[in-house]
């Protein structure tokens, strides 16, 4: 083979190494990230969000309508602030739904699952669910149990 | 039993001779660092250890990390945690599973080739009408193998893994219908640049130097006839093989702080 061909070889191959570094270093690999557009924010405040990490999903009757996007601590209440992004085609859930944090399984990973409220109003862009439950931490509800023991 | 004994003391005093000459060859030839002249044939060596070996490292790669995923799977869902397949997959596969089966298959697939044709290169006396002319072989033939195999192994060890975890992701994900934010997410929360990824390319880096040391030294090393060279390639699979699970265990045991 021609020496020049080798060397072009070559050096795809080094940079195949290169971009699979990259994307063992960043991680999105197989990732479409470019999925925002088709959704619209909605916060919640948790008292304890427990084990709940970005892109948990959202589901409202198990059904998966968005993931988590952002955690944040507010500062002000010392609050976690969750910021979800629902689907723009899941765009009649009314204002005073209940966001609770649950566990999949007894070992499996949180996510949020969303209670429809009566309310005729609809959640847009940037609403906040008032009505929340947070993560159900298992040393706290151990304590209590023994706490009304005695 | 007198002569058992010799037989032991002559075995080990065998092994150790050719351990020393192995060394002496590596750090012989390590130096020679190839020179910007010499860049073709490190080039050259690069495509025949590296880029020839892209095929079989990335279809072994995807059949692993599809593997897993089915398997992970299978017992992953009985807890419910099936959101734990891509982060255990990606650890499997950046630790161990990816440098350590890249590093078998390098070693049979550019291994025996390396000592082939080194072996037929002394067997048609190559070797020693190159050392006439005044070319160095070391330099010539022996060093930009070794560090071929030094560049190469590592990427093609990277693509392993990339290759398994897109595998995975495909069974676990599209297949099987884990959620892909959860298959990712997991991922990403679990698995250290650092202390993960950086780790398996450690491991891969000694795999390839060992890989390709014992391969250009069997060859090096081989009885100069047709017998010699099936016997001396046949080694360098098995020994190379045989290094690198070894190495793996004791690699693991000093980095991961057991």
């Amino acid at each position: 083979m021609q020496m020049r061909t080798i060397e072009i070889v070559v050096g795809a191959f080094m940079l195949a190494g290169i971009v699979s570094l990259a994307i063992l270093a960043f991680r999105v690999s197989g990732f479409s990230v470019g999925d925002s557009a088709g959704t619209y924010s909605v916060y919640a405040k948790f008292e304890n969000v427990g084990g709940l990490v970005t892109r948990s999903k959202v589901s409202i009757a198990g059904v998966i309508v968005g993931q988590v996007a952002e955690i944040e601590l507010d500062q002000k209440t010392f609050m976690a602030r969750v910021r979800m992004e629902i689907n723009a085609d899941v765009n009649q859930i009314s204002v005073d739904s209940t966001a609770a944090i649950l566990t999949e399984g007894l070992l499996g990973g949180k996510f949020i699952g969303l209670s429809i409220g009566a309310e005729e109003a609809y959640l847009k862009d940037g609403d906040e669910i008032r009505d929340t439950q947070s993560a159900i931490v298992l040393e706290e509800l151990i304590g209590q149990f023994l706490m009304k023991q005695f | 039993m007198l002569s058992a004994l010799r037989n032991l003391g002559q075995f080990s005093l065998d092994l150790l001779e050719v351990l020393g000459r192995a060394g002496s060859l590596w750090w012989q030839a390590i130096w020679r660092r190839p020179r910007l002249a010499n860049a073709p044939l490190l080039i050259r060596q690069i495509y025949q250890l590296g880029v020839l070996s892209v095929v079989i490292t990335v279809l072994s790669g995807f059949s692993i990390g599809a593997v897993l995923a089915l398997q992970g799977y299978n017992q992953l869902v009985k807890y419910g945690s099936e959101s734990a397949l891509g982060l255990g997959v990606a650890l499997v596969l950046v630790m161990e599973i990816g440098p350590v089966v890249a590093g078998l298959l390098f070693a049979g697939r550019a291994g025996s080739a390396v000592t082939a044709e080194i072996g037929l290169m002394k067997a048609t006396e190559q070797l020693s009408s190159m050392e006439m002319m005044g070319v160095d072989p070391l330099q010539r033939i022996v060093a930009p193998r070794l560090w071929a195999g030094f560049i190469a192994m590592p990427i093609l060890a990277l693509m392993f893994s990339v290759v398994g975890i897109w595998g995975s992701s495909l069974v676990g994900v599209d297949w099987l219908g884990v959620y892909e934010g959860a298959f990712w997410s997991a991922m990403q929360d679990g698995v250290d640049f650092k202390s993960h990824v950086l780790k398996g390319i450690v491991k891969s880096v000694v795999f390839g130097l060992v890989v390709t040391w014992i391969a250009v030294f069997q060859g090096y090393d081989t009885a100069p006839t047709s017998e010699g060279i099936a016997a001396a390639t046949t080694r360098t699979v098995v020994y190379s093989s045989v290094a690198v699970l070894i190495l793996d265990f004791f690699l693991t045991l000093v980095m991961f702080n057991f």
